[in-house]
């Protein structure tokens, strides 16, 4: 058996979020170094604070000021920092009771060492030094005496309030296609296209994903199609597509190549736009050193009868 | 309309570290194909299809469409998803058979957790807002967890470690588990959680059939009947919830049916040691309850699989008759935000 391919994956977006009236009063204080709660209608202090009454599910927009000083409810020692958590160096993963507040907020507390920590600790928010209206604004807890005054009272309006987040998030995979689709990489490689025939319904597989969708069994006997096939359908693409160098309007087509039971899909050059038609024969076209066809040409023989790949479209 | 529904067939894969020779349909392929030999149906026979799983373990989206290739997804299947682990999918598929839109349901789940980093994956889970952007990652909300129950003198280190010995041995008479006998405590990985408080971390699929009334006895010699299942969540922040409790597992527990009458054995879902010590609390078993004879999440955890297996082997003890009443629990999220129980019976003896 070929070996099975493997490639690094990163999977990176940035999700941009917009906020209601109380997130937006919450990350807005953070930036302006005021920690902002919201009482539900039973009395209780929420820190953070969420737009619904996490127990009734109603609205809930009484806003309240809190302490930056808090106790500590648990605590987890963490000694290796992963990439992205808010300090690169060992700290203690804490939630805190923020004074003034019935509930715990989630943050790193910056600590000597496991000993240094227990829960009932009293500790302070230490800010970042640029702030920009997000939970990272506090750049972690740290450990502190006493506690700071209590201020009951904030209507949460801002000068330039918040209104969105931007959140980053990447993860790194290796990706591994698997044997079937290694099997047709490899065999790319060499210019060969193959698929896999479906023991039980024959038809045959390109590209290969291992199971015949139809009948849900394995296919394992490979069979080599093309390098010829037919167009079994097309649209004519007009807008240009991002980092894309080819000339609209150009054809992409379904291609069933010659001995396959599906059509796969490419794009059709060496042809005027406008000509290209159901039946018509291409053929793939290889550029230097790549590893799949670029595009797909007429043959130049007759164009083939509907009835041999009307089950293909 | 009432019909009894019976879980008729389970099977699972062998769980492993790493199975990246295999893209996910061929490695749950063998295991569709063996709970429907057991049964004898084929793919075209099932009223129903109901698969869980995550885009975010294989890192593409929609991968889940390629793992219907192993069913035989032709029209006019009638097909969903959900993007939980596949117990929740079992409870649609319960659901679909309750209203008589189907007689049989085929319900499976896979997670590939080797293509990527599973601690950095499931912090992708958690509110955007306040949680996500600092990584917090699974080990470290679950050692959150841990240490409120030791504050709280419901648990220590001691009782933890004793929670994972057992289970691994227990997985000893389990030849589909990863961690098959007792692995050391080792060192913290997020004190006070150390490695062996931890699942491993691994690949793997599992599948069920599901069969209303006559139907499962015809399929199955002795059919576990789905007796109740419930699922409740709690709230989202973790620092608005009791973490040392399971408020949500109790009462889907209730609603399910289990404190009707004793069970005689519980597959726990529980990823993490203390939380073992969280749902036996919820769930008010005590020492007269085999809780994960098959080694539970501890022996193998694929992830989206991992409770599905774990209503998957209650049934397998009713079928062997090892077990006449058993409980079933299945969580997602952040120490144990959302929780499933089920409650099969095997028919009396
Ligand atoms: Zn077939």
């Amino acid at each position: 058996m070929p070996e099975v391919l493997k490639a690094p994956l990163a999977v990176e977006f940035p999700f941009t979020r917009s906020l209601g009236p109380v997130q937006s009063a919450f990350l807005t204080g953070l930036r302006e170094r005021v920690l902002l709660g919201v009482r539900t209608t039973d009395g209780r202090v929420l820190v953070p604070p969420v737009e619904y009454d996490p127990v009734t599910a109603e609205e809930i927009r009484d806003l309240v000021h809190v302490a930056t000083t808090g106790t500590v409810t648990t605590w987890a020692w963490n000694h290796e920092p992963r990439r992205g958590q808010p300090l690169d160096t060992p700290f203690a993963w804490v939630l805190v009771r923020l004074d003034g507040a019935d509930t715990a907020l989630l943050h790193a507390l910056d600590a000597p060492g496991p000993d240094a920590v227990h829960t009932g600790m009293r500790v302070r928010v230490r800010w970042a030094g640029e702030r920009s209206g997000a939970i990272t604004d506090i750049a972690c807890f740290e450990p502190c005496d006493g506690e700071d005054t209590v201020i009951t009272v904030h209507v949460g309006e801002f000068e330039e309030p918040v209104t969105g987040i931007v959140a980053p998030a990447r993860l790194d995979y290796t990706y591994s296609p698997g044997r079937a689709q290694s099997a047709y990489i490899h065999a790319l490689a060499e210019r060969r296209t193959v698929g896999e025939r479906c023991p039980s319904c024959r038809k045959v597989y390109v590209p290969p994903r291992g199971a015949c969708p139809t009948c849900g069994v394995a296919t394992t006997e490979q069979v080599e199609v093309g390098p010829r096939g037919t167009v079994t359908t097309f649209c004519i693409v007009n807008i240009k597509a991002k980092n894309l160098d080819i000339e609209v309007p150009y054809v992409y087509a379904h291609i069933a190549l010659d001995g396959a039971g599906l059509a796969l899909h490419g794009r059709i050059g060496g042809i005027p736009y406008d000509q290209v038609r159901m039946g018509l024969r291409v053929e793939p076209v290889w550029t230097q050193g790549a590893r799949y066809p670029d595009h797909y040409r007429p043959t130049g023989e007759p164009d083939a009868e509907y009835d041999i790949y009307k089950e293909l479209l | 309309m009432t019909r009894d529904i019976a879980l008729v067939a389970f099977a699972q894969t062998d769980h492993r570290r790493s199975s990246d020779e295999l893209s996910e349909v061929e490695m749950l392929m063998p295991v569709l194909h063996e709970v429907l030999e057991q049964t004898g149906l084929k793919t075209a026979d099932i009223g129903f299809t109901c698969s869980g799983s995550s885009d975010y373990l294989a890192g593409r989206a929609f991968s889940f469409t390629l793992a219907l290739d192993g069913v035989g997804a032709w029209p006019p299947i009638s097909e969903s998803h959900v993007e939980m682990d596949g117990a929740w999918a079992l409870y649609e598929a319960w659901t679909k058979l309750l209203t008589g839109d189907a007689d049989t349901a085929l319900v499976y789940a896979y997670g590939k957790s080797s293509p990527g980093s599973v601690r950095d994956v499931l912090t992708r889970q958690l509110d955007p807002y306040y949680l996500a952007p600092l990584w917090p990652d699974s080990v470290a909300l679950a050692a959150l967890q841990a240490q409120a129950l030791i504050d709280a003198g419901d648990t220590d280190e001691r009782a933890l470690a004793a929670v994972a010995a057992r289970s691994r041995a227990d997985a000893s008479a389990n030849s589909h588990a990863q961690l098959a006998r007792p692995v050391p405590q080792g060192d913290y990985l997020v004190q006070p959680l150390r490695t062996g408080d931890c699942p491993p971390i691994g690949d793997g699929a599992a599948a069920v059939v599901l069969a209303a009334g006559e139907r499962a006895r015809d399929l199955c010699e002795r059919p576990a009947w789905i007796r109740g299942i419930d699922h409740r969540i709690e709230a989202h922040g973790l620092g608005v919830r009791d973490l040392t409790d399971s408020p949500s597992t109790r009462l889907a527990a209730q609603k399910a049916g289990a404190f009707e009458r004793p069970v005689d054995t519980a597959e726990l879902h529980a990823p993490f040691t203390s939380q073992e010590i969280v749902l036996r609390g919820a769930l008010r078993l005590d020492d007269t309850v085999r809780v994960n004879p098959s080694g539970g999440a501890l022996a193998a955890n694929p992830i989206m699989a991992a409770g599905l297996i774990r209503v998957g082997e209650a049934a397998a003890a009713i079928h062997r008759g090892d077990s006449d009443r058993a409980l079933a629990h299945a969580t997602s999220g952040p120490c144990l935000q959302q929780n499933l129980v089920a409650v099969l019976e095997g028919d009396p003896r």
